[in-house]
């Protein structure tokens, strides 16, 4: 199999460094990661056997380049990063798919620049907020609270990935920091509540949009897709069974398929 | 050496099951199953009432700080409190230490830097400025501050406060989070250049930097006792040396928790169960909370992480005894507080500016003031000559109280008399 590939590009002023992780061939598609973090996955090694696949880190979360966060004073910011980003990789337009927070980010992206996004899996996306059904505050979770309630099943393999055993201290160690400070620099976007107005802006993506949620998501629960399906000019919901926040970790191959089969139409 | 008399204002009547039943003493105990509004006035009261029977007592100082949505002490607003201790303290040479008002929960926090000079003003010139970086359940959890943005904020918040207080010109500020045309401060402090700044933190080696940079008093705000603060104590005066700086005793400021009876068997009884509702609930807190991701920059989570500092013991498993023995509270006869507080705290921490917690948990009014009266008369005087032998000047207290405190002047004053 052909191994993953990565650069590392920098925007705004050179002030903000961001590594890709590229791999297979066919059209660009453009990953925008969670709120813990980008590993390369099942779920992507599928979407790469048809896209090229472009996964950037959100800022701050590429290795060594940590403090490049504090250039970013919000979300305006961010989504113009994306832009250049997109500019530096020779993109004029992708199909975006994008993760929790990163769902939210390639929902902005495709708001502020319609003709960037041709199309849209949005996996259980953020972006707005119901009363009576508040998002847990992921951040203020122990690490086994965590677990439970980004998994439908906390011993699956992709959470096994996630949450390393604790016999091995600094495996764990180095896991938990680099999730604590993934969350960190996401929630810089997000705190304390994540709806920062796309309401107002969505009604600017033009791109087909498919949204893709767990029914057993606890932390955003399946009835956020309406607030979507309700603003999107063309948006449809597929839900999954037995997953939770994360689907296409914990159901791969389906999820790879239910998003591959869309953004190929 | 100054002494002041710290006060918390908890909810003295939580619930025996309270630690099981809630999830945390903050942010979220929920007010309408456990407080009564009435009973709260009655506590306000009461606080203000013993923080002024200090005063007569002969403590150089009274302290207020502010936290918010907790049982464990909520003085929302302490310069609510500190103006009513500034004008019934007028006449005295009593400071008035706010620890104070946060920074970077006050939008725009030039409103801090107006309620300070006002106290300045109102006190005639008492006034100890706290500047507190916010606990991470007020500033991130309560009111809603992004916590990677915290740190930042405060740095730009003090700078802000620093330059309002002493410009001579009107001025613009064209900030990263606060944006003020005309700065132009109404009132100005009556200290000058500005009232001494004190910062309160709990170990975090960028605040030992930060406030030996701006050459203030550090704080080191704590419930564990001498013993586990030494080495972060011992951080701190490295830190004061590696920046050139002398090792003026009153660079920095100690909390520490006591209780002083006839004898030290009487302190248990009078004190134990007030102790152990103070460990037991009013800090009962997720962990989680002290660090929300993003309040530490990457450096130190990467420290934290790597090395975390465990705490020796659960403080929720521990008892009356163990919190004494410990030093946690330091407790019993006149002579073992004295001793104690002499040489585990003040000696060896190397503090020229002690803060003492007196009301604790549960403890009643007659009882706090009794408390209150007994370390006044039998233990203050003895430990206010410490560094009087050193030509060490105080520059972090209110210049015209810097001259040592003549004998209390609280001899007789009946307890409740304030």
């Amino acid at each position: 199999m052909i191994e993953t590939q990565e650069r590392t590009v920098t925007v705004w002023q050179d002030r903000v460094r961001i590594r890709v992780l590229s791999k297979g061939h066919g059209p660009a598609l453009v990953f925008f990661h969670g709120p813990w973090g980008l590993t390369w996955d099942p779920f992507l090694d599928e979407l790469a056997r048809s896209f090229t696949v472009l996964a950037p880190e959100h800022p701050g979360t590429t290795p060594e380049a940590h403090d490049d966060i504090y250039h970013l004073d919000g979300l305006w910011d961010l989504v113009l990063c994306y832009d250049e980003l997109l500019e530096v990789l020779g993109l004029e337009s992708a199909v975006f798919v994008g993760h929790s927070f990163g769902g939210m980010v390639a929902c902005e992206v495709a708001a502020a620049y319609p003709a960037r996004a041709r199309r849209l899996a949005l996996l259980a996306p953020l972006g707005f907020w119901r009363d009576p059904d508040r998002i847990i505050n992921w951040m203020m979770l122990e690490p086994g609270e965590l677990r439970r309630h980004i998994f439908h099943d906390p011993e699956c393999d992709a959470a096994r990935r996630m949450f390393p055993p604790s016999d091995a201290h600094d495996a764990t160690a180095a896991a938990r920091v680099r999730m604590v400070w993934a969350m960190g620099t996401t929630g810089k976007f997000i705190w304390p509540i994540p709806d920062k107005g796309l309401k107002k802006r969505i009604h600017r993506v033009t791109a087909p949009t498919l949204l893709v949620w767990g029914k057993e998501d606890r932390l955003v629960p399946a009835v956020y897709a309406d607030e979507f399906t309700r603003r999107l000019q063309s948006g449809r919901v597929q839900t999954v069974d037995a997953a939770g926040h994360a689907p296409h970790l914990e159901q791969p191959e389906k999820v790879a398929r239910l998003v591959r089969d869309f953004l190929s139409q | 050496m100054k002494i002041s008399a710290f006060h918390l204002m908890p909810y003295r009547e939580l619930p025996a099951d309270f630690e099981q039943r809630y999830e945390s003493v903050w942010v979220t105990p929920p007010w309408w199953e456990l407080a009564d509004a009435r009973r709260v006035g009655q506590y306000y009261n009461w606080t203000l009432d013993e923080l002024l029977y200090a005063a007569k007592c002969g403590f150089d100082g009274v302290c207020t700080n502010e936290h918010h949505q907790n049982a464990y002490g909520f003085m929302p607003s302490p310069n609510l409190m500190g103006s009513v201790l500034a004008r019934q303290t007028n006449g005295t040479n009593v400071a008035i230490v706010q620890m104070g008002a946060t920074l970077p929960t006050s939008n725009p926090p030039l409103r801090v830097a107006e309620e300070y000079a006002m106290l300045d003003c109102i006190s005639g010139g008492r006034l100890v400025a706290g500047l507190p970086l916010g606990s991470p359940m007020d500033v991130n959890l309560c009111y809603g501050i992004t916590p990677m943005e915290h740190r930042e904020r405060y740095r730009e918040a003090v700078a802000l406060t620093l330059k309002a207080w002493q410009a001579r010109e009107i001025f613009s500020w064209n900030g990263r989070y606060f944006q003020l045309a005309t700065v132009n401060l109404w009132p100005r402090p009556i200290q000058q250049p500005h009232p001494p700044v004190w910062i309160p933190g709990s170990g975090s080696i960028s605040t030992f930097d930060f406030a030996v940079e701006h050459d203030v008093c550090y704080c080191f705000l704590s419930y564990s006792g001498a013993r586990s603060a030494k080495t972060m104590m011992d951080g701190y005066w490295r830190v004061v040396a590696e920046k050139g700086r002398d090792l003026n005793p009153y660079r920095a400021g100690f909390l520490q928790l006591v209780v002083v009876a006839e004898s030290d068997a009487r302190a248990e009884e009078k004190y134990a169960q007030h102790v152990e509702y103070f460990y037991h609930k009013c800090l009962h807190v997720p962990p989680m909370w002290f660090s929300p991701p993003g309040n530490q920059d990457y450096r130190s989570l990467v420290a934290t992480m790597s090395n975390p500092v465990r705490r020796a013991e659960n403080p929720k498993t521990l008892r009356y005894r163990e919190f004494v023995d410990n030093g946690y509270v330091i407790a019993g006869s006149p002579a073992t507080v004295r001793d104690r507080l002499k040489e585990e705290v003040i000696k060896n921490l190397r503090v020229g500016n002690l803060m003492v917690l007196l009301q604790i948990g549960s403890m009643p009014h007659e009882l706090a003031l009794e408390n209150i009266e007994l370390f006044g008369r039998e233990v203050l005087p003895d430990l206010r000559d410490t560094w009087d032998d050193e030509p060490w000047v105080n520059h972090w207290w209110p210049e015209r109280l810097r001259q040592r405190a003549v004998a209390p002047v609280a001899a007789g004053v009946a307890a409740g008399g304030a």
